[in-house]
């Protein structure tokens, strides 16, 4: 019997697979198509302090093997959250992970303080990576005494575990990674959105309203890959890799790289079926390889 | 009403002029109730240039064949591809999505349907027709060439036609129909179309004091209400047209009792 079980700091999933905030919902949005129990964990989209509107539409672009996403953190806000959201992820059956964002160092710990109470929210994930916002956001992913100081104030509030979401518009994201060590993060999950364009050359306009936007999809898994084999080996932390997943051999090459989990993100608009598909086969390579637990193969790339 | 996967298989693509095709597809499973004005995704023949799926409205259902036909209008790569498949080529589309149009208590109701805008108003035509309403029906397009399946919509009511080039029924915009030279005997109006016809179909259907409904077309990734792209802003804030629409009150949507402005994009679907 393959053995998916893995253990991220000290939050013991039964798969590797979890689903990357802001492409999942809130789990019930694909009831209709797999038990949302069945991903080793649930990001859930971003939650701020203050409920956010978002950018203005246009939001997305295609774009060759991905997409590129301009929604800008729209929630309806923390208090939002935990009165009418988190009832409803409490009867799912697998670890949830709130992504908390913010524009203001305090904004960040309200919001993580808040989360702190609600015993079916295993961990939080702090998203210091947005490119899609004026303040804050990736702002404070881009630098390393920002980065720093920003999960070191939510580390503070925040007793359970705390994974850090990595920006990869940075000069060196090992850097990054060894700043939010420093800040007392337990995991850091990368890598977030590029920063792209796209633009109508016979409107001679950006297709977003926004005109920049964050790149997601098959197109910056290499990127990832490489951002994740970087960080793995310069800094202790166990690493949640994302970036372009969309089959089981994806997932096997993040792991190989050095990741101990991977999200899928982007591939859940195009594939819904993408996360079981990619856990089923991730049992077919674990059965043709002959690994018996799947966390062997974590950093096992051969070189 | 439950969202499924299905692999459709292509019966028939016929093709209703040089920039429509409709695809018609045999369901491997009882197909799931459908509304008029939901829409699928249909998953594009892999290839260079397309990422997503295509949202489509559900244009015709037939329960007792199985089968289910979306109106391909020529757009973009995607379109072009989906609309050069062969009977038999399996297509993975997920469906039905978003709400539809609601009932009227009480016909005779109005149609309007600009270019590739019919595509959810066929099967809410037939739908009415079941339900004894009287369903007439406004089509416009650039040219002749974009007025089809007039046959259909003509078994339910009276089809009035314009075409900005004259070269069929009424010279000019749908707006400009005659048919708005007099006060609307209609209970409802339900339209789809660019979005800048059916700001002013709207501003019509307000002046006659007639409720409207319309189906709203936006670039889209999921298709689920998780990736919060295709937004438009309505009275309760920034709404998900994959979820919340695509068929809107136009009392829902935000600035749309001021004067229309020129839509400067293109729609996807």
């Amino acid at each position: 019997m393959e053995d998916l079980r893995v253990e991220l700091c000290g939050l013991r999933l039964k798969n590797p697979v979890m689903t990357a905030s802001g492409t999942f919902g809130y789990g019930h949005e694909f009831a209709d198509f797999y038990d949302p129990s069945l991903p080793g964990a649930i990001i859930v989209k971003a939650t701020t302090a203050e409920p956010r509107a978002g950018n203005p539409y246009p939001r997305m672009a295609e774009t060759a093997s991905g997409m590129l996403n301009a929604v800008g953190l729209q929630n309806k806000g923390i208090d939002y959250f935990v009165s009418n959201i988190y009832p409803e992820l409490q009867k799912i059956d697998t670890v949830i992970i709130a992504n908390v964002s913010g524009s203001t160092v305090e904004s960040y710990v309200e919001v993580a303080e808040k989360m702190a109470a609600l015993d079916h929210i295993r961990a939080i994930e702090l998203n210091i990576s947005c490119p899609n916002v004026k303040a804050g956001g990736m702002a404070f992913g881009t630098s390393c005494p920002s980065a720093l100081a920003v999960t070191a104030a939510v580390r503070k509030v925040y007793p359970k575990p705390l994974i850090v979401k990595l920006s990869p518009n940075v000069t060196s994201i090992v850097e990054i990674a060894r700043a939010v060590a420093d800040g007392g993060a337990d995991a850091l999950s990368l890598i977030n959105t590029l920063l792209g364009m796209a633009i109508d050359a016979e409107k001679r306009k950006p297709v977003l309203s926004t005109v920049t936007g964050g790149l997601s999809g098959p197109a910056i898994k290499p990127v990832a890959l490489r951002m994740v084999w970087q960080v793995t080996r310069a800094v202790n932390l166990p690493v949640i890799g994302i970036g372009g997943i969309a089959r089981a051999g994806d997932a096997v090459e993040f792991l190989l790289a050095g990741a101990t989990a991977v999200q899928v993100g982007t591939a859940n608009f195009v594939n819904p079926m993408a996360v079981p598909e990619i856990i089923s086969g991730l049992k077919d390579y674990m059965i043709r390889h002959r690994v018996a637990q799947i966390r062997d193969l974590v950093g096992g790339l051969i070189l | 009403m439950s969202k499924a996967i299905h692999d459709l298989v292509l019966r028939e693509n016929v093709q209703l002029s040089p920039f429509y095709h409709r695809l018609d597809f045999t369901a491997p499973s009882p197909l799931p109730e459908c509304e008029p004005g939901q829409f699928a995704e249909l998953l594009v023949p892999p290839g260079p240039g397309v990422f997503l799926r295509r949202p489509f409205s559900i244009h015709a259902v037939d329960y007792k064949d199985n089968t289910i036909s979306f109106l391909i209008k020529l757009v973009g790569e995607g379109t072009r591809r989906l609309a050069g498949i062969l009977p038999g080529t399996v297509i993975n589309t997920v469906y039905p999505l978003g709400r539809g149009f609601t009932m009227p208590e009480k016909g005779p109701v109005l149609l309007v349907g600009g270019g590739c805008g019919i595509a959810p108003l066929l099967f809410l035509s037939a739908r009415l027709k079941a339900g004894g309403f009287r369903t007439d029906c406004l089509l416009g397009g650039r040219t002749e060439k974009d007025i089809i399946e007039t046959a259909d919509f003509e078994r339910n009511g009276a089809v009035f036609i314009t075409t900005e080039d004259g070269s069929l029924g009424e010279k000019g915009l749908v707006t400009a129909h005659s048919l708005f030279d007099r006060p609307l005997p209609y209970t409802m109006v339900y339209a789809c179309g660019p979005e800048a016809m059916l700001r002013a179909v709207a501003m019509l259907a307000m002046k006659a004091s007639v409720p409207c409904e319309v189906s709203l077309e936006n670039t889209m990734a999921c298709g689920v209400g998780v990736c919060l792209c295709c937004v438009v802003p309505t009275t309760e804030g920034n709404q998900c047209v994959c979820t919340e629409g695509p068929v809107f009150n136009i009392n829902r949507l935000s600035g749309w009792d001021q004067a229309a402005r020129i839509a400067d994009s293109c729609p996807v679907i």
